[in-house]
């Protein structure tokens, strides 16, 4: 694919593009959050932010100025609503071609994940995924990402022309305030997609697991099953999702997109609530990242305590009930 | 069939997370290394039961890594790779490890390329798509099942707001997550054979990294655990609002 001669794109120097993902018409939160980010990197370059989308969404593109946008390119090929890093890295090539942006900006969340790397490969520009923090710029360009699932961190210097940034869901704040951008559409030919889709399932939770910032999770201490409904009832009540920990997946008392930890998925909510799970450093290896951590255990020597930042030891099936009951007392709800 | 499965050594999962040389290098002293899981219990296990379903499979492993990667080849061959070639150079980064597993799959006639998701050390989750990018191929990312009839592949993966099964002609790139298989323990026989399997060293091609690491920085200690007494734990809620401002 050549450059659209069709294309008036003005290019400006140092240009941060980001990457607008979205599922069923409607944009990310953690893809907000990408904004949000480019648009500080923007300011700290004293350039400006971009958005590339790609597909259809239903809401109005122009209202990301709001976060800061200038302007959203969009590719509205209905085929790009499905994912193909294959092909989305083509188009994505040619934009920053024509645009010349130097810093493209990702979720680092599952679009993000088999996106950015082919992107990286196909311009030689140097990537850093997790990232967790804004660039230090004073001298070169250092991201900060996690490392060892979360038991670490790394500075990591993007050593080409053009940098790849992927931001961690949750990592980085929405900052919303007021604006239009301007949509700009791109035609580009869309060669036919490899991969035929059979079928998809979409996700039962209300909140998805990765996007949520709480996530009330149960363990083995909760004996089985059929006394999920607790941990349900209490995650609904805060607007969180469920997870479960390895040993309550393997059993299929829950479903694996459930499992979080070391082979499970990494997440980082706002709040984490443990509920009989011993806290395995395989089980805190996918959960360290959460700014506040609750477990609730009847063992005081359960290993999850020395990685709380608040703590019951007790019966989780006394317990829980009391805390929906406190919940709903705060919420006013009946 | 000819898969490739791309390997990686990283420190064990309980290992401790320590920094030397003024927070520059990991402190590998002590540490236990392993197969990464990912590219171990899931990439390999299922090339193995495609090779146990179809004879003529074979399996050839790649590892990006110095001498000291030679005790986790072994390993895998004992799982059950047929034979492995080590690319002798230090793994700089992703797409470093990514360009020198292309300049060998490229010789190679590979129907079909997996990895793990990502490594558990750098948690990059970069070097398969990249590996896609070089070879331009398709890439299935975060594949959760997998399943093969003659030259098509049946993956179910994880795409933003759910899962999704995709029908894909190979040759194909698959990174792999749990779903896809099951770990399993190395027989005796296959420790036996694993020592006279081909272990391949080749020199790597000149690439340059595109990224450096300049320091590592471990995360501030938790303060510690405020319990709240299991006697009244409407106050963790109280706390939780009025404290953690949180709910």
């Amino acid at each position: 694919m050549g450059q659209r001669s069709n294309w008036k794109i003005k290019k400006i120097n140092h240009m941060v593009l980001v990457f607008i993902d979205h599922a069923e018409g409607q944009i990310k939160k953690s893809s907000l959050e990408a904004l949000s980010y480019g648009v500080k990197i923007a300011e700290l370059l004293n350039t400006e932010a971009e958005g590339i989308l790609l597909g259809t969404v239903t809401s109005n593109l122009a209202d990301l100025g709001k976060y800061g946008a200038k302007k959203i390119y969009q590719v509205s090929s209905e085929s790009l609503n499905h994912l193909d890093s294959q092909a989305d890295a083509k188009v994505l090539t040619e934009v920053v071609n024509a645009t010349g942006a130097k810093v493209i900006v990702f979720s680092n969340n599952l679009s993000g994940k088999a996106i950015a790397p082919r992107l990286s490969a196909s311009l030689r520009a140097a990537l850093v995924t997790g990232a967790v923090a804004l660039p230090e710029t004073t001298s070169g360009f250092v991201v900060k990402k996690t490392v060892f699932s979360g038991k670490a961190f790394a500075h990591v210097s993007l050593n080409t022309p053009i940098k790849i940034i992927s931001i961690n869901p949750n990592s980085y704040q929405v900052v919303e305030g007021s604006g239009t951008a301007e949509v700009v559409p791109l035609n580009v030919e869309i060669k036919d997609s490899k991969i035929k889709v059979s079928g998809v399932s979409k996700t039962s939770g209300e909140v998805p697991l990765t996007e949520a910032e709480i996530v009330v999770s149960g363990g083995r201490g909760l004996k089985g099953p059929e006394n999920w409904g607790m941990i349900e009832d209490l995650a609904r009540l805060l607007h969180g999702a469920t997870a479960c920990s390895r040993p309550v997946a393997d059993a299929h008392w829950r479903p694996h997109n459930e499992h979080v930890g070391q082979t499970g998925i990494a997440i980082a909510p706002n709040l984490y609530i443990a509920i009989g799970i011993s806290g395995a450093i395989q089980h805190l290896a996918g959960v360290n990242r959460s700014k506040v951590i609750v477990v609730i255990n009847k063992d005081p020597e359960a290993p999850f305590f020395k990685a709380a930042d608040y703590g019951i030891v007790g019966d989780a099936f006394e317990i829980v009930p009391k805390l929906i009951e406190a919940v709903k007392k705060l919420k006013g709800v009946a | 069939m000819k898969i490739l499965i791309c390997i990686s050594k990283t420190p064990d999962t309980t290992a401790k997370i320590a920094f030397k040389d003024n927070n520059t290098k990991f402190a590998a002293d002590g540490v236990q290394w392993i197969i990464n899981p990912y590219d171990e219990w899931y990439a390999l296990v299922r090339a193995i039961e495609i090779k146990e379903k179809d004879s003529t499979a074979i399996l050839h492993l790649i590892c990006v890594g110095a001498a000291d990667a030679d005790p986790i080849i072994r390993k895998a061959l004992a799982l059950g790779g047929d034979e492995a070639i080590r690319v002798n150079a230090d793994s700089h980064d992703s797409f470093y490890i990514a360009a020198q597993i292309a300049e060998i799959a490229k010789l190679g006639g590979y129907d079909l390329i997996f990895t793990g998701k990502e490594t558990i050390d750098y948690n990059g989750s970069s070097v398969g798509g990249m590996l896609a990018a070089l070879l331009d191929l398709p890439f299935i990312s975060l594949a959760s099942k997998f399943e093969l009839d003659n030259i098509t592949a049946t993956v179910t993966r994880q795409i933003e707001g759910g899962e999704e099964t995709d029908e894909v002609k190979l040759p194909i790139v698959v990174s792999c997550q749990k779903g896809v298989a099951e770990q399993r323990i190395p027989n005796m026989k296959g420790i036996m054979s694993a020592r006279s399997k081909p272990l391949k060293v080749v020199e790597p091609v000149v690439i340059e990294p595109l990224t450096s690491i300049v320091s590592f920085e471990l995360p501030p200690a938790k303060a510690g655990v405020r319990l709240v007494s299991a006697d009244h734990p409407e106050e963790l809620i109280r706390l939780l609002h009025e404290e953690a401002k949180l709910i």
